[in-house]
């Protein structure tokens, strides 16, 4: 994918306000990491700036990862339909220290882009990452009273016994 | 010596029967009606239910089996096609469709997922439908080709023929069925055994004699 060098002077732009931020470009995609107390205002200064689309929002579990600072890294990928941009956001939570909380919290965008709304709900479902100030924050794709988030490192494949906690249905009382 | 229309000596004993006239027992009857009128319930998650698909359609037509119809209403179907992967949301919901169908039903799981849960060995998908519905055919394949699964339609007709009855007798597996030893109490076994046993009995009565 060739190098797009409107990107750039975006990135400047972005960097100019919010101090230095980490960025990488691979192979023509780039990404900027943010910390977790300035991701809603880049955000929403990326959505003045032209980017529309909210493409994805998911998340990689670095619990076995070699050299991880943090366990969590959010992923926004982010593109412009009038400017045919794309830039990703990198936010990296870690697991509540305190007892009195469970599971990592981010401020939601779904304000800012509609789409936030499933797509924050389907990595709270998954990851575990609660979404401040999302309207409806509950499960997407698994059951509403599965207790687990099975996409972490932690959680093994084949579950825990959820999927076989059926009655079984014999020929008798069918 | 006279002769009947099937050509067989007419004596006492034997019915004289014109040509349209056919004898059978109940059952077998009953049998050959309901195994040639199966009636599938597509219940198709998943990629076999294209192959379940093309097998109704007109290469390989189902309907010439007795499938007339794919009828999409659980009250109106007595087979049961359950067709790709079954996940755990899904199962409840599968659960409930093979308990709104009228007796006598019969139950084909059709592809590896079905069966067994395939490649899909993961926290979401059940691994075998068996293991809650009762399957009268498992079909193999991922997907089966459209004739695996009318040789199973075909074979479950042939089991319809072999074990069925006309009042679902065969459906009733409490009769038949002894619950697992180790479930039951023991003073519950004991008359269980006396039932069964007769030195058990003899014991028993002996014991009650002399008290």
């Amino acid at each position: 994918m060739p190098h797009d060098p409107s990107v750039d002077d975006l990135l400047t732009a972005v960097t100019g306000g919010f101090g230095t931020l980490e960025t990488t470009v691979f192979r023509g995609q780039t990404s900027v990491v943010v910390p977790e107390p300035q991701s809603l205002e880049l955000l929403t200064f990326l959505k003045t700036q032209g980017f529309d689309m909210l493409v994805d929002v998911t998340c990689v579990d670095y619990l076995e990862y070699r050299g991880a600072k943090q366990r969590y890294g959010l992923v926004y990928l982010l593109a412009s339909t009038t400017t045919n941009q794309r830039l990703t956001v990198r936010v990296f939570v870690d697991d509540p220290v305190s007892d009195h909380e469970e599971w990592p919290t981010v401020r939601s965008v779904a304000a800012i882009w509609k789409a936030a709304d499933w797509l924050e709900r389907e990595v709270w479902d998954l990851f575990g990452i609660r979404f401040e100030g999302h309207p409806d924050l509950r499960r997407l794709v698994m059951p509403e009273e599965f207790t687990a988030h099975p996409l972490r490192k932690d959680y093994p494949l084949q579950g825990r016994g959820e999927r076989h906690n059926f009655p079984v249905i014999t020929r008798d009382h069918s | 010596m006279a002769l009947n229309a099937a050509g067989r000596s007419a004596g006492p004993g034997r019915l004289e029967l014109p040509e349209n006239v056919v004898v059978s027992r109940l059952d077998e009857l009953a049998n050959w009606c309901r195994k040639n009128s199966l009636w599938p319930m597509p219940f198709a998650t998943a990629c076999c239910g294209i192959e379940l698909m093309a097998t109704g359609a007109s290469k390989h037509d189902l309907a010439r089996f007795g499938a007339e119809v794919f009828r999409f209403s659980p009250r109106q179907c007595d087979l049961m096609i359950v067709a790709g992967r079954v996940v755990m949301k899904m199962m409840p919901v599968l659960q409930r469709i093979w308990q709104q169908m009228h007796e006598p039903k019969w139950c084909i799981s059709m592809g590896a997922c079905a069966s067994t849960g395939g490649v899909f060995d993961t926290y979401a998908v059940v691994q075998g439908i068996d293991r809650f519905i009762p399957v009268d055919m498992y079909v193999p394949g991922c997907p089966p080709r459209p004739e695996q699964l009318i040789q199973a339609i075909i074979d479950l007709q042939d089991k319809i023929q072999r074990e069925g009855t006309i009042t679902g007798r065969e459906f009733d597996t409490s009769q038949r069925q002894l619950r697992k030893r180790a479930l039951v109490e023991a003073d519950e076994l004991l008359v269980l055994d006396a039932a069964r046993n007769p030195v058990v009995q003899r014991e028993l009565s002996a014991a009650a004699h002399r008290s």
